[in-house]
């Protein structure tokens, strides 16, 4: 790669991240604010998946039931206990996490279709749970209770949506430098390596039962993660909202539209598709809701057609210099 | 004490019997071959000692500890590492980074299991590829590379599945050289082969195999004129005639 | 506890588990064959299903007249499907793409719907032909379903003969069996793909059109029924013909008795949660091959 087109693309990511950065104070107007917050929630949805999806190979139609432990936990901690959200989050992670590791007990020997459909079996089995259950509210669901004031503490925010804007990108970030932290480090080479060949992964020592659960736990924890943000954003969740097909079907096409197991494109594939199903439902009135997934489901479906890989593959190639020297060291 | 022991390793898929009370022992610094016919059953017994399945009845003892339950992480851990017969190296990764895979197995930190693979590299003369995918090399190189990634978990006992296959003259010259600088090194070995030109220039002691048994044992000399052996590849009547 | 209650429950769960196993039968035939999970099943059916609202509700007779209409549209839609999306994504040989490519066509046709005919929910409330109840010794049993039942063991018994007696027909289950054989015995194996897609769609043409009487239609209704297929497949064993049956009267059982005895709310809960079980124990299914 010659030096002129890595000039360009440091500078072309530097402005992205100026854009982002300011991007609030450039679009006032409520609904082109929450468009960006929603690309940050299904972005770390997205990583989260791929950890899991695109790493592990373990490919989870059931992602939304992480995402919908985190927003009960969190909720359901603060109604019952008075425990602020934030400590709620955490905790939503590690309860997450372990169901996660407890799921992948019973599904560690099915691989590929046969693991996708348990995971849908799972997420009706919780959310059918969640319905009745009435200490968290059953099928009418839970309202967070209202703080007077907006707080940074209380995780609630009236009247604008920049807090909550900067504080779902300020955990975007942080869930990818640690996802990409990870894959860089001993666990991620173990992860790649267990991708593509387990038999030889396991004759270097390495325990792939093990590096899976480290996988599962870590994709449910950041999953939690969304799940209690949008639990404080919304501030109502009820079954339908939290643990629905349609996130987990939605989290896992843009994954793949964006290109598995890469982190950047789950990344770019929410960029993309987020926005355009938003944009389009909203230019279309009433029926732009049906229209603008009809278009998505048609996007998926292309896209699998002709790059199977996912969209950045044709930024393969695209490697800052001192990024292959460095990535080693 | 021994470094590897089988004691009447029987492994059976259903009603075959792959191996048969098989039974020997391998001391430190010996270079063993493992020969035989096509399904004599030498990839099975591998499978066995590294953990893939646990024989049907029989012990493996190594440096005196049962391993035949082990599944093939736990054996790695011991210091039994193996290479494949068909080549599944990490292919999406660099030559550096295969080796580094195994290296993390005595170096946890990254910056020390790149320092280990690098040394290894330059150790199977793999230098020069160290940033290519493996999906870049040669069939020769790529099995160097599983050599490399082997050695990478510095194990004390190395078991090589037909690493010598589809190379040149020369180029297993150079492998036999290689395999030497192994053992050297402090690492026992135990190979497979079909070229027995290989095998008896570098094996110490050979065992044969057919149809699952051991049917002979001994320096490279003994094995070229034992009767058995000669009948297993060659047929009753060469052998008598 | 009443005998009549017992019997009850077990004729309810016969009738919906042959409704579920006629829902199945297609998406076994397709996965047994062409190795594909068809995740999109539920919104072919709907398709059927929507079919025979409107015959109903547009045009005043019984929706089980539409089922020629629908079984041929099914069948082209089927095979259109298979041959200009399915088969490509089948020769890049990636195993998401496969499964993420029909979840593509699965939101692509509910939000179709959603777009067509609103998010309301529909049914037909007093079908000419298709009414009442059956009652036999103290038995109840509705109209509807005993018909939904007759007509699944015909469609089965229907597949069953295709395939054990047409040329056609074996030559699917060579092409399940194993690819490459066939291949190298003449079968052409894609067009056994695309014949088998085609069908096991149509299929679902059969039982979908008469389902709005029992139940409401919706863009979503096809999510529930597609699960519990997939449950039933899973359970009976890709590719097997009986273990379909079997499987989907077992499921009917459990959903009707497990409602029945631990609670309405639950009843698809213990069809999962056996599911989940048999997983563990037997992933292959039943009968699986």
């Amino acid at each position: 790669m010659n030096v002129k087109k890595e000039n360009l693309i440091r500078s072309s990511l530097l402005v992205i991240s100026v854009f982002i950065l300011i991007y609030p104070f450039l679009f006032k107007a409520a609904f082109y604010q929450h468009i960006m917050i929603m690309v940050f929630m299904y972005g770390l949805l997205a990583v989260s998946w791929d950890l899991m999806g695109g790493y592990a190979n373990m490919f989870s139609f059931g992602h939304s039931a992480f995402f919908g432990i985190g927003a009960y936990t969190s909720t359901v901690m603060l109604i019952h206990w008075g425990i602020n959200p934030w400590i709620g989050m955490i905790v939503g992670g590690c309860l997450s996490g372990i169901v996660g590791v407890l799921i992948s007990y019973p599904t560690s020997k099915l691989r590929g279709h046969y693991f996708a459909i348990a995971t849908l079996a799972f997420l009706f089995v919780t959310k059918i749970l969640l319905e009745n259950w009435r200490f968290v509210g059953a099928a009418q669901g839970l309202s967070v209770p209202m703080v007077k004031e907006s707080s940074l503490l209380y995780f609630q925010f009236h009247g604008s949506k920049i807090p909550y804007y900067y504080i779902m990108l300020g955990l975007l970030v942080l869930g990818v430098v640690l996802t990409k932290w990870v894959i860089r480090s001993r666990i991620g080479y173990y992860l790649r390596a267990l991708r593509e060949s387990p038999e030889v992964a396991q004759s270097l020592g390495i325990n792939t039962a093990k590096y899976r659960l480290i996988a599962i736990a870590l994709s449910a924890f950041l999953a939690a993660i969304s799940g209690t943000f949008y639990a404080q954003y919304v501030l109502y969740i009820d079954p339908p909202s939290a643990i629905s097909l349609h996130i987990s079907v939605q989290v896992v096409l843009i994954s793949v539209f964006g290109g598995t197991g890469t982190i950047n494109g789950p990344l770019l594939g929410t960029a993309i598709l987020i926005p355009l199903i938003n944009l389009i439902g909203a230019w279309l009135g009433g029926a732009g809701r049906g229209i603008a997934f009809m278009v998505f489901g048609a996007v998926i479906v292309v896209m699998c057609l002709i790059q199977p890989d996912g969209l950045i593959k044709y930024f393969e190639g695209w490697k800052l210099s001192n990024r292959r020297e460095n990535e080693a060291a | 004490m021994k470094l590897l022991e089988i004691k009447n390793v029987t492994k059976r898929f259903g009603g075959l019997f792959a191996n048969n009370r098989i039974s020997f022992d391998i001391s430190q610094g010996e270079i063993i071959g493992l020969v035989g016919p096509n399904g004599a059953g030498k990839t099975t017994l591998f499978n066995c000692i590294s953990g893939y399945y646990p024989p049907t009845s029989g012990n493996i003892l190594f440096e005196g500890r049962e391993i035949k339950n082990s599944p093939p992480y736990k054996v790695c851990a011991r210091g039994i590492a193996r290479t494949f017969q068909i080549i599944e190296n990490f292919q999406k990764m660099t030559v550096l980074e295969n080796m580094m895979v195994g290296a993390f197995k005595k170096h946890k930190y990254k910056g020390k299991a790149f320092k280990k693979a690098l040394k290894v590299s330059e150790f199977i003369e793999l230098s020069d590829k160290n940033f290519e995918y493996a999906s870049d090399l040669s069939p020769p190189e790529q099995r160097r590379l599983g050599l490399g990634m082997a050695l990478a978990t510095e194990p004390k006992l190395l078991m090589l599945d037909e690493v010598m296959a589809g190379l040149t003259p020369k180029e297993i010259d150079e492998v036999l050289d290689l395999l030497r600088k192994v053992r050297d090194s402090g690492v026992t070995l135990i190979v497979i082969e079909h070229l027995m030109r290989a095998v008896m220039s570098i094996c110490e002691r050979i065992f044969v195999l057919d149809y699952g048994e051991k049917i002979a044992e001994g320096n490279p000399e003994e094995i070229a004129h034992d009767e058995k052996v000669i009948q297993a590849y060659l047929g009753k009547s060469y052998a008598q005639g | 506890m009443d005998a009549t209650v017992i019997i009850q429950l077990f004729v309810s769960g016969l009738t919906v588990g042959l409704l579920y196993a006629l829902v199945a039968i297609g998406l076994t035939l397709i996965w047994g064959v062409t190795d594909i999970i068809n995740f999109a099943h539920g919104e072919f059916l709907v398709i059927a299903m929507y079919f025979g609202f409107f015959t109903y509700s547009l045009l005043g007779v019984s929706s089980i007249l539409a089922m020629p209409v629908a079984v041929v549209f099914l069948g082209v839609l089927g095979w259109i499907v298979y041959r200009y999306v399915i088969s490509r994504v089948l020769k890049s040989e990636n195993i998401l793409s496969q499964i993420v490519v029909t979840f593509g066509i699965s939101v692509f046709l509910q939000s179709l719907f959603l777009f067509l005919f609103t998010g309301d929910y529909r049914s037909v409330d007093n079908d000419p032909w298709i009414k009442g109840d059956v009652q036999v010794g103290g038995i109840f049993s509705s109209t509807p379903e005993v018909i939904t039942s007759i007509l699944s063991l015909v469609v089965i018994f229907f597949i069953n003969l295709f395939i054990k007696k047409t040329y056609t027909g074996k030559a699917i289950i060579a092409t399940s069996l194993d690819r490459e054989t066939a291949q190298l015995m003449g079968i052409n194996t894609e067009r056994m793909n695309s014949i088998t897609f085609a069908l096991g769609i149509a299929c679902l043409g059969v039982g979908g059109v008469v389902l709005p009487i029992t139940t409401h239609v919706s863009p979503y209704s096809g999510f529930l029924f597609a699960v519990l297929a997939f449950t039933i497949v899973a359970l009976g064993g890709f590719g097997s013909v009986v273990g379909t049956i079997l499987a989907g009267v077992i499921v009917g059982m459990i959903q009707t008795f497990g409602g029945f005895f631990v609670e309405p709310a639950y009843k698809y809960l213990c069809v999962f949660v056996l599911y989940l079980l048999v997983l563990m124990v037997r992933p292959k299914g039943i009968f699986g091959w």
